[in-house]
Order: C-alpha cells, then structure tokens, then sequence
C-alpha cells in the first residue's frame, strides 16, 4: 500500500535520511522508533507528500508521490489523516469549524449533518459538548484528541501521528494510546505513528521500524522488536544512554 | 510562482464566499477608521500648505484644485496603500507565517485545502475590492476636509474653491487614482502572502516575515506609482 524506496533527504548541510526504505501494508498499525531529531517526523511528512525527497521514491497504492505537484497530491491525500505533534489546529476557528473543515470544503452535507458528523467524531474521542470552544481555551490533551477528530471525520484509509504522546503527561498520553488503538480497531484505516515512548509504542503498533541514522535499522512485531538483545534497539528501548550518547 | 498559483487556483477552484466575505470585512470595513484619519489629515496639511504658498500670489482659489487633483491621482491611492500596508500588509504576513510555524499550513494541505485556495485568493480578492473603495473614501474625506480648512479657517471663497477644483479635476484623474489603488491592493495581497507562507523558524521568522512584507510591498507601492504615473498618464491623458 505505502512503500518508500532509498529515499535521501538533507536540509542544509544536514543529512537527515540516507536511504530510507520501507512498506507498510493495509490495515497494519506501524510504529517508527528512533532518537529525537533521528528523522522521524521528516519520514513521515514524506508519506503524505508534505516534504520532496531528494532522492528516491514514496509509493502510495503504486503511484509516486515525488512525480506530483502540489494539486495532484491533494486527491492522494484525501486518502489520509493526520495528526501533528502540536495538534496544528485552525485557531482562527472553534472545534466546531475546525472538525468540520473538510466538510464544509466539500460542500456536500448540509448543516444539520455535519453538526451531527462533527458531535460523532467527538463523542469517538471523548470530548462531547466542545463544539464552540477556541483552541486557545483547551489543553494540550483535549487539542489532540480534537485534531484526531478533524482527522477521522471523513474517514480516511491511512491515518498518521506525529510524536502523539510527546507533551502530555502520563495519563493524558495513555488516553490518547488508547485513542489510537480504538480508532485502529473500529475504523479498520492503516495506521503509522512516529514516537520515542516505547510504551506507546507497545500499545498503538503490531508492527515497529526502528530509524537509526537515516535508514530503516530494524523491523518486526512489536513484541520481538522490544524483545530484541541487538545492542542499539536494546538502548534504545530501554533507555540506556552511552558515552557517545551522553553528549546528546 | 504565487501568481502562477493563484491564476491556478482560479481554474481548479471557486472561490470561498464565506472566506472572501470574512476577508472584505477584515480588509474593508476594518481599515475604514485608519484610511479616513490618513486622508482627512493629508487634505487639511496640503490644503494649509497650498494656500500659505498660493496667498503670495493671489492665488488662494486654486488651492482646492491643486488638492483636489493631488489627492485623486496621487496621495489618496499611495497614502492608503501604505496604510493598508501597515494594517493589513503585516497583518497577512503575521497571520501566514504563524499558521506556517505551527505547522496549521501543512495541516490544511493533509485535508487536501490548497493553501493559495483557501488562505491567498479570498485575501487577494478582497484586497482588490477594498483598496480602490478605502481610495476613494480617503480622497473623498481629503477633499472635503481641505474644503473645510480652506473655506471656513483660511477664508477661501467658496464658490470659487469649489469651481476651480471642478474645472481642474477631470474625470482621468480619479480614474488613474483608482486604477493605481487596485495594483497596490494586488501588491499588498500578493507580496505579504509570499512572505506570510515561506516564513521559516519560530517567532523571529514571523517578525522578519511581517517586517520584510510591510518594507518591501512599501517599497513596490512607491516606486510603481511612479512608473503608474507615467504610463496612466500617456494612457488615460493621451
């Protein structure tokens, strides 16, 4: 369904991914692990088009996303939802409006059925009754959970996350673990989340790539992976700093 | 490459009334305090001027043509494009380079909205309507508020103000004044939307982005008014 082939991409002088490769099936709920600053979030705008790489390839249902200009990916990206590490939320608009966005554009629904849409979409993640609320007045778990709604509304295939948990403390983001797996199990979409939390990890993903260095390290069930006795995933799951890490 | 993409959008998609509407009264309605300020202040200074000048020669009757002609043709369309710079101008660019920075641009594009669709043609459009009509109702206030400087201060006759300034105000100049203030309205849109969605870093990015869209669509304002001028001029005037 999504494949990326040896895609590079360098901001600057700054290598970021050195030929990152990798494929994601229908229905899989897939966790890319790695350091902060490892990439991540770049790999991901890439499945979605929002970055060009420089080199290589991103497949989506075998059509390249890196031949397209910007109005041929908008109908590919019907295709998906995403939720950013800040929520990115519209907030010039209250819930209601920023829900309802793609509705609205649509132009197919009346009034009455996109309230009702939008009041679904929320009761899905537990925030009924917020429909005339800014952005400005909830708070960082409640604007995520919002975005998850403005994600789903339209039922997308795939769904993206960008660092879910990061910023919400514990309760908060084991809310939103639960969030994503519900969402996962109810709406059938693919989902691929990037994250450092290994419990949100253990809990959104059957499947987990590690990026390490620009590539693809490592790949398995979640299980295994959290499992592994390799040196690097072993840190890296359980949060062992060496010396060359230290300084970072 | 923004041009470009505008133009594009026109073809892809019709533009949002809800958002052109918002926009008009943002840009319009919003600017209307600021654009009769500037131009009931810029007729009474040339007015006094005109007249502190003109008095030497006997000539006090032709001050209200002098701004008359002056405020239709060249400072009501430069005076309020630079304040509409000021207000709207950094206002956009503000607005685009914080929804950049907090990644709500790369939001919209995920829900498949065009950024130019939806955030720069309902802004462009109104900017077109809304800067000829603030034009106009800076020059209107301009006049009449030399009128009133000039005829009830300075002791200008009346009649004779209101005559010459008829005489000498042809229709062409209103016109150009007006033409004038829909390329700065596109200048305002265009060059603070630029700036606005290709800000880059944090809060310093958005402060140099609202900063080099009001100098640079200033700038643009000033030197092709001259260029206006000239070529309106052979144009219009013949």
């Amino acid at each position: 369904m999504i494949e990326v082939r040896d895609v590079h991409k360098a901001f600057g002088s700054q290598q970021v991914l050195r030929g990152a490769s990798l494929k994601i099936e229908k229905g899989e709920a897939v966790v890319i692990i790695g350091r902060s600053g490892g990439g991540k979030s770049v790999l991901l705008k890439h499945l979605i088009g929002l970055l060009p790489p420089d080199r290589g390839a991103v497949l989506v249902e075998g059509q390249d996303l890196a031949c397209m200009d910007e109005r041929r990916l908008l109908d590919v990206r019907r295709r998906f939802g995403m939720l950013f590490q800040m929520a990115a939320l519209f907030d010039s608009l209250n819930v209601l409006e920023n829900v309802a966005f793609v509705l609205r554009r649509e132009g197919k629904y009346t009034d009455k059925e996109i309230r009702k849409q939008v009041a679904e979409a929320l009761e899905m993640v537990e925030l009924s009754g917020i429909e005339l609320k800014l952005p400005s007045e909830l708070s960082g778990g409640m604007r995520k959970r919002v975005g998850l709604a403005r994600a789903i509304i339209y039922r997308p295939e795939i769904i993206l996350y960008d660092e879910p948990t990061t910023g919400l403390d514990p309760i908060a983001g084991d809310r939103i673990d639960r969030l994503i797996r519900r969402v996962w199990e109810q709406l059938h979409v693919t989902s691929i989340a990037v994250t450092h939390d290994m419990k949100s990890a253990r809990t959104i993903s059957n499947r987990i790539l590690m990026l390490h260095e620009g590539v693809i390290y490592a790949d398995g069930p979640t299980d295994e992976i959290l499992a592994s006795s390799d040196p690097i995933l072993h840190r890296f799951v359980n949060g062992i700093s060496t010396p060359q890490t230290e300084s970072a | 490459m923004l041009a470009f993409e505008v133009v594009r959008s026109f073809r892809y998609r019709k533009p949002s009334w809800r958002d052109f509407i918002y926009q008009l009264h943002f840009i319009g309605v919003k600017s209307q305090s600021v654009v009769i300020t500037t131009g009931a202040a810029t007729g009474m200074v040339l007015c006094a001027q005109t007249y502190f000048q003109f008095h030497k020669v006997k000539m006090d009757t032709a001050t209200g043509a002098v701004v008359s002609v002056g405020m239709s043709s060249e400072l009501g369309p430069v005076l309020a494009a630079l304040m509409l710079t000021g207000r709207v101008g950094a206002s956009m660019a503000a607005e685009l380079g914080t929804m950049k920075v907090t990644e709500q641009i790369d939001a919209l594009r995920t829900l498949a909205a065009h950024p130019v669709d939806t955030l720069v043609v309902p802004r462009l459009l109104a900017a077109l309507v809304s800067a000829p009509l603030l034009t106009a109702e800076a020059v209107i206030v301009g006049i009449f508020a030399s009128w009133m400087i000039g005829v009830k201060l300075l002791g200008i006759d009346g009649a004779y103000y209101l005559v010459n300034m008829n005489r000498y105000t042809i229709p062409e100049d209103v016109f150009s004044g007006l033409i004038k203030s829909v390329v700065f309205g596109a200048i305002i849109a265009m060059v603070s939307c630029n700036k606005g969605l290709n800000c880059k870093g944090g809060a310093e990015g958005v402060g140099r982005a609202t900063t080099e869209a009001v100098v640079i669509a200033s700038i643009s304002i000033l030197v092709i008014n001259f260029f206006l001028t000239l070529f309106l001029t052979r144009l219009i005037k013949g």
